[in-house]
């Protein structure tokens, strides 16, 4: 995985809350194999309108999702991770995340910030009035920074040492193998295995 | 110190803790299916990796399966290489599948249980949201992604920052022809999508504790649609009794073992809950969906409501966005509502007593003509059982399709889909934009509902028959 530290960018207002996976990306899409060319799926339906924001020029080369509440509700799957950095995302803002999308995006590197409700409200706001807005996601000092406005925001600190270095999970797992070992020796045998001799 | 059941089942699993970093769990159980893998098992041989456990673990195919000619080779290309993969996948890496055709084919959240596998005081997970399913015997079971599938696969183990804990309170008895879904589709309605976020819900009270172990799961299920990773039940009789005498229930001394350990697993009276939300029996009703997420309900016998109505902005937005998509207009009785398809099936409601409580309500009628109804058994066991109760042939005499199992129309990734505009009546989960398919109008309903619908043509109760 890349690391994250500070990522400067322009970003696209999305207007709209509960935005579920179906939406950002259809099943129809999910039939791949691979980890890669899923921006084709990437809002689809909605890309279909010329109206939707994606599609103005102005915000074109915008790097930065920020979206209503809940976005990422519904399925598990990681293709919309996926699909979001495809297309050429490195951080979505929202007020609310769903825990699954929350999840599974901090896994691939596709950084999820948690801002107010309100500074959501004044970024779409400002990139509407200027599409050319710089703005930073900071990892590193935890900031969202644009014009002369700072907004801290949280993020655990494991999490965030693992992006900043780019860490395979796996990896550091892994590390605990015996740990793992000890705790399969003490497991109940009467729990279930799939397999028999 | 007083703890919920879903912390007791945490720390039962705990592997490493330390301060500063999540937990690592181990996992009991993994379930996989062909969508939500491929790249994990890449990853895998990218980095050289090995499945720790594949005796913990077991494949099914579900969610780009046809339901009709499944004798045949899979028509659609791009799913057949995907269903391929899978095969390939459990081959290379010793995993025990279940492929189309298999007996013990079917939903991976219908198999899972069915075969024993889900048992009390389990870790649980799978590439699949509506993993929740399984905490209705009273383990943790939650959705996770393909880079989580790759680290189960990998290690057994997940790291995992706690959740905070819910009680959802259904004290009472439920009114006649009210159903564990109409439960479920309450509470999200009340709480909203995002109302379980950071939460594990136990559902709990006296109206949970007279549920069937099928009409727990079927609220567990929807645990995601309320925003929660997992949902879960206290197990008791009911649960050893739909156990006892599976494949892979414990036997003899285990079996003993087991049962002293299960009767354990309950939350302490003073356990603490970051959060209680009550939801009393005697105050629900059939419930069902008007908009495009699964918080967007009322009751049957209620009417579409206003958007103008709701004070906040975001909701308000998304109520009106709803209603365009919809097609539909404030105020009108939800009863008015025409429906050209009803979808019977999926993991929250494809078991056996959902198959007969509709064939109940469908026994000597007929599907409305302007009405296409699928019946879709969420198991090849299922349509087995439901064959042997002679349920096919009222549903056939009702002039419904009787259909392979899968997940098939809940998420239209095989041939059963909508078309544009088409508004259907579906026992699934989520209604969003599209999901069943592109254009496609989705109100979700319990079973009862499907079928009284499906005989009327418009959104209905079998009182209304």
């Amino acid at each position: 995985m890349e690391k994250f530290t500070i990522h400067t960018g322009t970003a696209v207002p999305l207007r709209r809350s509960n935005v579920d996976t179906d939406q950002i990306i259809p099943a129809e899409y999910l039939k791949r194999v691979t980890r890669s060319g899923f921006e084709d799926g990437l809002f689809v339906a909605w890309r279909k309108d010329p109206q939707f924001v994606l599609n103005q020029p102005q915000y074109k080369s915008a790097s930065i999702l920020v979206a209503g509440a809940d976005f990422g509700t519904g399925s598990s799957r990681e293709h919309a991770v996926w699909a979001l950095q495809n297309y050429g995302f490195s951080a979505v803002l929202s007020s609310r995340f769903a825990d699954i999308f929350r999840g599974n995006s901090l896994k691939s590197g596709l950084l999820t910030v948690i801002l107010p409700e309100s500074e959501i409200e004044a970024i779409w706001e400002q990139v509407e009035k200027n599409p050319a807005t710089i703005i930073s996601v900071d990892l590193v000092a935890r900031q969202v920074r644009y014009e002369q406005k700072i907004l801290p925001f949280e993020i655990d600190d494991y999490t965030r040492w693992r992006l900043m270095e780019g860490l395979d999970e796996i990896g550091l797992t892994l590390q605990h193998s015996d740990k793992v070992t000890d705790f399969e020796r003490k497991r109940a045998t009467f729990k279930p295995v799939t397999l028999t001799n | 110190m007083a703890t919920t059941l879903a912390q007791k089942v945490w720390e039962d699993h705990v592997v490493h803790r330390a301060s500063g970093e999540p937990d690592l769990i181990y996992i009991d159980l993994h379930l996989i299916h062909e969508v939500t893998s491929p790249q994990a098992f890449d990853g895998l041989r990218i980095a050289g990796r090995k499945v720790r456990r594949p005796d913990l673990t077991i494949a099914t195919e579900d969610h780009n399966t046809p339901t009709i000619d499944i004798d045949k080779p899979i028509v659609d290309p791009i799913s057949k290489i995907q269903v391929d993969t899978l095969r390939k996948n459990a081959k290379d890496f010793g995993i025990r599948i279940h492929s189309l055709g298999d007996v013990e084919q079917g939903i991976v959240h219908v198999v899972g249980p069915q075969l024993g596998l889900t048992q009390p005081g389990m870790t649980v997970v799978c590439g699949d949201s509506h993993t929740s399913t399984h905490g209705a015997f009273g383990g943790l079971a939650f959705g996770i992604g393909t880079s989580e599938v790759e680290h189960v696969l990998a290690t057994q183990t997940l790291p995992s920052a706690k959740p905070k804990m819910m009680a959802v309170n259904v004290e009472g008895v439920l009114p006649a022809g009210v159903t564990s879904k109409d439960i479920i589709l309450a509470l999200i309605a009340k709480i909203g999508t995002g109302g379980g976020q950071g939460f594990i819900i136990e559902y709990r009270g006296s109206a949970i504790r007279a549920l069937s172990m099928e009409a727990r799961m079927t609220i567990c299920n929807m645990s995601i649609e309320a925003g929660a990773r997992a949902g879960l039940i206290a197990p008791d009789e009911t649960t050893f009794n739909y156990l006892k005498g599976r494949d892979h229930a414990p036997k003899g001394a285990d079996w003993d073992a087991a049962i002293a350990y299960w009767k354990t697993l309950k939350s302490d009276d003073d356990a603490h809950f970051d959060l209680q939300v009550d939801l009393p029996a005697d105050s629900l009703a059939p419930f069902v969906t008007w908009g495009t997420n699964p918080g967007q309900g009322v009751a049957l016998n209620d009417v579409v409501p206003n958007p103008a109505d709701i004070k906040d902005e975001a909701a308000r937005n998304s109520a009106e966005r709803a209603l365009v998509y919809m097609d539909l207009k404030a105020g009108t009785p939800m009863k008015q509502i025409k429906v050209d398809t009803v979808f019977l099936g999926s993991c929250t409601n494809g078991r056996i007593e959902d198959l007969r409580s509709a064939a109940q309500v469908l026994k000597g009628a007929k599907v409305s003509q302007n009405v296409r109804m699928l019946v879709v058994p969420g198991s090849a066991r299922v349509r087995l059982q439901a064959e042997a109760e002679g349920l096919h042939e009222i549903f056939l005499a009702a002039g419904a399709e009787w259909r392979q199992a899968g997940c098939s129309m809940c998420l239209g990734m095989n041939p059963d889909q909508l078309k544009p505009g088409e508004r259907c009546a579906s026992t699934s989960n989520r209604n969003f934009e599209g999901r069943q398919g592109k254009g496609g109008r989705t109100h979700l309903v319990s079973p009862l509902v499907a079928a009284a619908t499906a005989i009327r043509g418009t959104l209905s109760a079998p009182a209304d028959l």
